[in-house]
């Protein structure tokens, strides 16, 4: 079985803080991570390859920096590792980049590819459905467990608001994975020294089967039009009493507001 | 793509068993003030199985025309029947804009018909405008987990399309009588296509409360601690007919269920009262609850961020305040 793990650099955005007097972001210092739930995608792909035996692709689209977090890929197992890099990437939106993966995917071979349900610095869950699309394949979303009969089938469990919808089907597909239901794994200290040996193959536009104008900033049909830091609201009063005291003011103010 | 033949703004109507969601509803409040803008109509297409009867109540809610797609192929919700249903339902009516709800169905189908028409989508918008020169829509919505805003338009293609989280519009109180067409759509399916079967959907958190629909909630975060912990908010909950949810760390915990999160990857809640009990405040909390009319917060650690956006801060240990104001509460109400 062939699987294509489609995974993401990002910058931890739980690191992220905002200058409280500018009111802008603080990024410096924020580390570059793989986002959680592609990093549960991966777990994935490598679970099904320890019980049925897999090769396993990771790929990213990304600046050539992302080849760190190919290499932990490669540390926690996966076969072989593609880095999607060339200035006409640049300034996709979600289209684009599904049009500039799904390019990179029609040249390689896949029963099953899996991403992660949304990266944290984006958080659309869009790039895996719109991918799935291009390459004419089903999908299904916030997948929370799997079963595979070795053969063709698989039960997909797959997370709703109401509880979880039970799925039947054939590979090839594309599943966007939730990572609350795949906790990775650690990278081997043998795979570590190992990574670092290994090739990460880097691919330019050129190398895929997609037509240019379907990339970058113009094969996107969303623009930013203009990007602000939230502003931060009027903060109320802050008080240090005795838990006595704390409950009078909780009670005159929720009275105050008709609440009592 | 000559833009003008594009018209009115379209809402997916989303149904569960029948039952149109309440995001469906606020996605309507929210489609009058943009159709206004733009002097169009909003139209609702409402795709399922046995369904047409609910159409009057999106016409209630704003709707000036409904487009039901009434097959027994939509029982369930499936990506590739509904994707076909409502890419059709798009290609021969030809909306300028399209919301759908932000849920799992709707992130789910919106990106798929966005692929297969070749249109910009933008996810979990905040906010919709119609900007007052060019008419385009304007979508604003967070980045980076909350820490930024930005706005996006899509000028060159058609259906501007976008998803919103439920409880982030308000819905227009619903008009009895109100007056508007219904018109059944029939899609032609390609079942050959149809490569996913639903074995069972299994409904295990029904009857359980919805936390965006709640008036008052009583939130806990990791100064709570523990689950006992969480009892003694239930106990104050009580006291006040309100909820308990909790921040994301209580739920990465397995202290609290992943839908009484409230935040950026929970829910978008909006309470006339939110207590913030023993929460940091980290911005992707914040994003989740910051519109909430009466914001009280207690933390032991008074550079909280949460005291950032409370009404009212109380620097203090949650576990000695928590029973003195419920026992306060109780009495309150036994004199009224």
């Amino acid at each position: 079985m062939n699987i294509v793990v489609c995974i993401k650099q990002v910058p931890d955005t739980t690191e992220i803080k905002i200058n409280p007097v500018t009111g802008t972001l603080i990024r410096d210092g924020v580390p570059s991570i793989m986002n959680p739930d592609d990093k549960g995608g991966l777990e994935l792909a490598l679970r099904l390859k320890d019980r049925f035996g897999a090769h396993v692709t990771v790929i990213t689209m990304g600046p050539p920096q992302a080849d760190d977090m190919l290499r932990e890929a490669l540390a926690m197992g996966a076969d072989r590792a593609i880095l999607l890099t060339d200035r006409r990437f640049a300034g996709a939106d979600t289209l684009a980049t599904s049009n500039a993966l799904a390019g990179a995917l029609r040249m390689l071979d896949y029963d099953l590819i899996i991403t992660g349900r949304q990266a944290i610095d984006g958080d659309t869950a869009q790039v895996g459905p719109e991918m799935s699309e291009h390459l004419g394949l089903p999908h299904i979303s916030y997948v929370a467990g799997l079963e595979y009969d070795g053969n063709k089938t698989l039960r997909i469990k797959k997370e709703t608001e109401e509880g979880y919808m039970l799925l039947e089907t054939e590979m090839p597909i594309l599943l966007t994975v939730l990572a609350s239901a795949f906790k990775p794994r650690y990278m081997s200290v043998h795979g570590i020294v190992e990574a670092y040996s290994r090739e990460v193959e880097i691919w330019t536009a050129d190398k895929i089967d997609v037509d240019e104008s379907k990339l970058g900033l113009k094969g996107s049909p969303t623009k930013v039009f203009k990007a602000f830091a939230k502003g931060l609201k009027q903060a109320g009063e802050v008080y240090e009493v005795t838990p006595e005291e704390a409950v009078d003011l909780i009670v005159s103010k929720l009275k105050e507001k008709y609440i009592l | 793509m000559d833009k003008t033949l594009y018209k009115d703004v379209y809402v997916f109507a989303e149904q569960r068993e029948g039952v149109i969601q309440p995001v469906a509803m606020e996605l309507l409040g929210k489609a009058r003030d943009l159709a206004a803008a733009l002097g169009e109509k909003v139209v609702a297409i409402l795709a399922g199985s046995g369904i047409e009867s609910k159409a009057q109540a999106l016409i209630e809610g704003g709707a000036d025309k409904v487009i039901v797609v009434d097959e027994p192929e939509l029982e369930e919700y499936l990506t590739e029947q509904y994707s076909q249903a409502v890419s059709q339902v798009i290609n021969a009516e030809k909306p300028n804009i399209v919301l759908f709800g932000a849920t799992t169905i709707g992130r789910d189908l919106a990106p798929k018909l966005a692929a297969r028409l070749c249109t910009g989508l933008t996810a979990d918008c905040t906010k919709l405008e119609i900007s007052e020169e060019t008419k385009d829509l304007m979508m604003t919505r967070p980045a980076f987990g909350g820490n930024l805003m930005a706005t996006i338009m899509s000028p060159e293609t058609r259906p501007q399309m976008s998803t919103v989280r439920p409880g982030v519009m308000q819905k227009t109180a619903p008009q009895p009588g109100r007056q508007g067409t219904v018109e059944r759509f029939r899609p032609v399916f390609d079942p050959s296509k149809f490569k996913v079967r639903l074995l069972e959907n299994v409904k295990i958190n029904k009857g359980a409360v919805d936390i965006s629909e709640a008036k008052i909630l009583v939130s806990g975060g990791r100064g709570v601690g523990c689950k006992e912990g969480f009892e003694k908010l239930r106990a104050l909950a009580d006291t006040l007919d309100a909820e308990v949810s909790s921040s994301r760390s209580m739920v990465d915990a397995g202290i609290m269920d992943h839908d009484r999160q409230v935040g950026q990857t929970g829910k978008t809640v909006r309470p006339d009262v939110y207590f913030a009990l023993g929460i940091s405040g980290a911005i992707q909390h914040l994003a989740g609850m910051e519109e909430s009319d009466l914001i009280i917060a207690v933390n032991k650690d008074k550079s909280a961020p949460i005291f950032n956006v409370a009404d009212l801060g109380i620097v203090g240990d949650l576990n000695k305040i928590v029973p003195l104001l419920t026992e306060r509460l109780k009495k309150e109400r036994t004199q009224k």
